[in-house]
């Protein structure tokens, strides 16, 4: 509405182009009279608001069932170590949850990032124009590849080629605490850090290539005509213009790897507690917990699962809330400069 | 400073498709040396061979010699970022670094090259932009960003980060057709300016602008869209002005094509 | 002038330069050294010569163009060794994972395979098949598509040609939320509703509802682009010639952008096929061959991978299955998007570019 007004205030010297979605509207409005126009336009609205009823509805029964759960509750939903829903008296918290979701981004997107970023570069200003085609093409199809066949790659393959990573970094930094490793098998939030970065490379990498591929050629042959290296032409020109590109796509990975189940599921040996070693089974994601505690939980059990699926929605809903802001600030910033 | 450019034997390719063909010319230190042609001519083409812009482009090919001085540029194991170095570019379109202050983009080159005390950077700042007349202009907003100035303080701001770094040779690819009658008037005054210190190459589509700014004009022209292009010829710009040897040129010239 | 007196400036434009062979020659080197130190000090993961390779590829980079070249040209040559390691370092994994599925997944996997349900057989032994897990994918998949994809287009074209108001912002913004709902939220809800409140029991249609969650937002976004490619000229045409809005969509608009649309349909088709979350929370899975959709529990190709994994207790026989079972998905998701790129070529809408 706001934006047919504006347009409506144009000066009418040019009365057809100036005013075309105020023509548009009263022509829509105008053919609304028609009995398939009315029927077109009140399906189409329809199922917009059909959506809408859809969101609502998630939140709506996510909440109750949730309030359900916490109500019953013996103990603090936030701040509890354990997930006993069924007992006589429920006590069960979000604490190892949040942690192994969120520990386990962090290395996904510490690894994934960087290495995103720089098959992005390889892609757009290092390969040749030939094989960067044929490796974005091969990196969106693997975005498309199920998260269950990552998972059971990560469990059978990837899990096992570890070990030896895990005695190394146990010999030399098991000091830290940090990564420290008692020798069992490597299912660890470690593990599943090192999967999640396999996931979502491919859709940052995509994201990323699209933003530097759209650097302006002219600040780039400006920093080459200044005797720049290829090195510093990027760092001067492609860099500086992609930053708020990589982090939203950075922020979409994350909001995938905040989410992702079944590779969690299938390669994590979830110990419901915390502690520091990163390397030795501890914690587990809200995702991996719902899909395996949830076979064999009761009612109680499922309105518990329930309300921590409710709180992942939440934390998502605010990662991807924070990547469409800075995508949108960046539209503002280069539509001023265009 | 300046250094005498001598091009022989020179062809630019894309991919298969030659775009220029067999260009020998002498280009005269501290002076001003015009392209003129129609359109799609190669000039613009021409003029990125000579600081080895041309193979930045996918498919970019250079056959020929280009002596800058006693050095070929397209010799055996000549650093083409070196030649960049040596050779500064000003173009089209005004293109400062939009995340970089005015400061920053006049540092920005020698930045790259080396490193400098704060003073040394800040005397050189203020000599460049004085020398590309924008001093007075932007003396008060050195922190601001770049890309907040008018389009000729843009350009005359890319002028001032070209020879910030003291290059032998300034080329500039038609520097005033996105700028306003008065900002073009600014730069003419500055390119006279500049031809003191540097060997300057411009190419431009205004033959007006051609005979005010250039000692030397050299006319290019095509056979026919899809041949590739030719130098006519280069001669004094009064000359290819007032009685020029070809009839091409002439009737280009007059307007007669172009 | 004076003032650039401490610019190492070469009188000369050569600088000395690495011969063309030396990345090639350090990483060979490097790859050598790894495997060297590896097998001296009884490493045996691959992983790790490999990262000792590539470390001793990018510091012997640097040292080496730093005394050949000087710095400038060090850190370039260093990030383009980074840039080429985090390529490999990607790739390795992503190969790997094909070659693992394609490998061990056509050991089990043939006709009988792809025609018999596990019936009878316990997870532990040999034979059974994914029959009963593809026709229950199809159907969840299927219904999910008739549900999303009328509802889906039909808001695409709400927005693009009518939305103007506060409901088209709000139906955009919901959207995009919709987007990014974790898929085992989207099962949350339905199970929330659908089986804890109206009571019903697990079944196809109930995980079908889950993947519409799922698959909306996709289709919306994606026939939104495909509509907004429409140029406005050809719906100006035609409404200049008195065909109402309605008709001018259907015959019009939606015919240019059909190609775009079908694309965008069967990259969400293969996007919601290979999900395994919700499934498993609403359709719980069954080894027998169940056709009706609406009544009890299927089997579905993703979730027949988790529980071949999961329940077999480690016997290779699941695994197999398990292996095979992810090579027919793969082979379905890529097969799906390979027709949709094919199609978005093929039918790319002609507009100038």
């Amino acid at each position: 509405m706001d934006i047919s007004t504006k347009k409506s205030d144009a000066p009418p010297s040019s009365p057809l182009p100036a005013d075309l979605s105020a023509a548009e509207q009263k022509r829509a409005a105008r053919g609304a009279t028609r009995p398939g126009d009315r029927v077109f336009l009140g399906l189409s609205r329809g199922s917009g608001i059909f959506l809408l009823v859809i969101m609502a509805a998630i939140a709506v029964f996510l909440t109750y069932r949730s309030v359900i759960a916490i109500s019953k509750n013996e103990s603090n939903f936030l701040t509890t170590f354990e997930w006993n829903p069924t007992a006589a008296e429920p006590s069960f918290g979000i604490a190892v949850l949040a942690y192994g979701t969120v520990v386990s981004s962090i290395i996904a997107m510490v690894i994934a990032v960087p290495i995103a970023v720089g098959i992005a570069l390889f892609i757009t200003h290092y390969a040749p124009r030939r094989l960067g085609g044929a490796i974005s093409f091969v990196i969106d199809l693997l975005a498309a590849v199920p998260s269950i066949v990552y998972g059971l790659w990560g469990a059978l393959v990837l899990a096992p080629h570890l070990v030896g990573l895990y005695g190394w970094l146990d010999d030399y930094f098991g000091w830290t605490g940090i990564l420290e490793w008692q020798g069992g098998a490597p299912r660890s939030l470690f593990t599943v850090g090192i999967l999640l970065a396999i996931m979502i490379l491919p859709i940052i990498t995509s994201v990323s290539r699209e933003v530097f591929r759209q650097a302006p050629q002219m600040h780039q042959e400006a920093a080459l005509a200044l005797g720049a290296t290829r090195w510093e032409v990027i760092r001067m020109s492609v860099i500086p213009f992609g930053r708020s590109g990589v982090i939203s796509a950075s922020m979409l990975g994350l909001g995938r790897a905040l989410g992702e189940t079944m590779a969690v599921a299938t390669v994590l040996s979830p110990n419901f507690k915390i502690e520091a070693s990163l390397l030795d089974p501890n914690g587990g994601t809200f995702a991996q917990n719902i899909a395996s505690k949830f076979s064999e939980a009761s009612e109680m059990g499922r309105d518990a699962l329930i309300a921590s699926g409710l709180v992942l929605f939440i934390i998502t809903l605010l990662v991807n809330g924070a990547a469409r802001a800075i995508i949108a600030r960046r539209a503002e910033y280069s539509g001023a400069n265009a | 400073m300046a250094k005498r450019i001598d091009i022989s034997g020179l062809s630019a390719y894309y991919s298969s498709f030659r775009a220029i063909e067999d260009i020998s010319m002498a280009i005269e230190p501290r002076s001003v040396t015009a392209f003129i042609g129609p359109s799609g001519c190669g000039k613009s083409t021409f003029l990125r061979t000579l600081n080895r812009m041309h193979e930045v482009t996918p498919g970019g090919r250079v056959e020929g010699k280009v002596m800058l001085g006693d050095e070929n540029l397209y010799g055996a194991g000549v650093d083409p970022v070196a030649v960049r170095r040596e050779v500064g570019m000003v173009f089209q379109r005004p293109n400062p670094f939009p995340t970089m202050s005015v400061y920053d983009n006049v540092a920005a080159g020698l930045r790259l090259n080396g490193s400098y005390k704060k003073s040394e950077l800040d005397g050189i700042v203020e000599k460049s932009l004085k020398g590309a007349n924008l001093w007075n202009e932007v003396k008060d907003r050195l922190n601001k960003p770049g890309s907040g100035l008018s389009g000729g303080q843009q350009q005359r701001l890319c002028i001032a980060r070209a020879i910030a770094v003291e290059p032998n040779v300034l080329l500039m690819d038609e520097p005033c057709s996105a700028l306003d009658p008065i900002s073009t008037l600014a730069i003419e005054d500055l390119i006279s300016e500049l031809k003191e210190r540097f060997t300057i190459v411009i190419v431009t589509h205004n033959m007006q602008q051609a005979a005010r700014v250039s000692d030397r004009t050299a006319f290019f022209n095509l056979s026919a869209v899809g041949q590739p292009g030719k130098l006519i010829e280069i001669d004094d710009t009064e000359r290819i002005f007032s009685n020029p040897s070809v009839q091409a040129t002439e009737d280009y010239i007059s307007g007669r094509f172009g | 002038m004076s003032q650039t007196v401490n610019v190492e400036r070469p009188s000369t434009l050569q600088g000395a330069r690495l011969p063309k062979w030396a990345p090639l020659a350090v990483a060979a080197g490097s790859i050598a050294l790894g495997l060297g130190i590896s097998a001296a000090a009884g490493l045996d993961s691959s992983i790790q010569w490999a990262l000792l390779a590539a470390i001793f590829f990018v510091l012997a980079s640097y040292g080496i163009a730093a005394r050949v070249e000087g710095r400038r040209q060090a850190k370039d040559r260093v990030a383009t060794s980074l840039v080429w390691v985090a390529f490999l370092l990607a790739v390795i994994p992503l190969v790997s994972l094909m070659w693992e599925t394609v490998e061990r997944g056509v050991k089990v996997l043939d006709g009988y395979f792809l025609s018999h349900s596990m019936g009878l057989v316990t997870d532990t032994e040999p034979g059974g098949g994914i029959y009963h897990a593809i026709l229950g994918t199809l159907e969840q998949v299927g219904i999910a598509t008739l549900i999303s994809v009328p509802i889906g287009i039909l808001t695409a074209i709400y927005l693009v040609e009518y939305g103007r108001g506060r409901l088209a912002q709000a139906v955009t913004f919901f959207v995009d939320v919709m987007t990014g709902i974790p898929s085992i939220v989207a099962g949350l809800f339905v199970l929330s509703f659908w089986i804890l409140i109206l009571d019903m029991g697990p079944s196809g249609f109930a995980g079908a509802m889950a993947l519409t969650i799922l698959m909306l937002p996709v289709i919306v976004r994606s026939t939104e682009e495909m509509l907004k490619l429409v140029p406005n000229e050809l719906r100006e045409a035609s409404l200049a010639l008195g065909v109402p809005k309605w008709r001018t969509i259907m015959k019009v608009v939606l015919p240019t952008s059909i190609g775009g649309i079908t694309t965008g349909v069967m990259l969400a088709i293969a996007r919601i096929t290979g999900e395994t979350a919700p499934v498993l929370l609403l359709v719980w899975g069954s080894t027998f061959i169940n056709t009706d959709p609406f009544d009890g529990p299927q089997a579905s190709l993703p979730m027949y991978i988790y529980q071949q994994y999961a329940n077999s207790g480690g016997s290779g026989a699941a695994y197999d299955r398990a292996w095979a079972a992810a090579l027919t998905l793969i082979a379905f998701v890529m097969i799906l998007n390979l027709a949709a790129r094919g199609i978005a070529r093929w039918k790319a809408p002609k507009t100038g570019r």
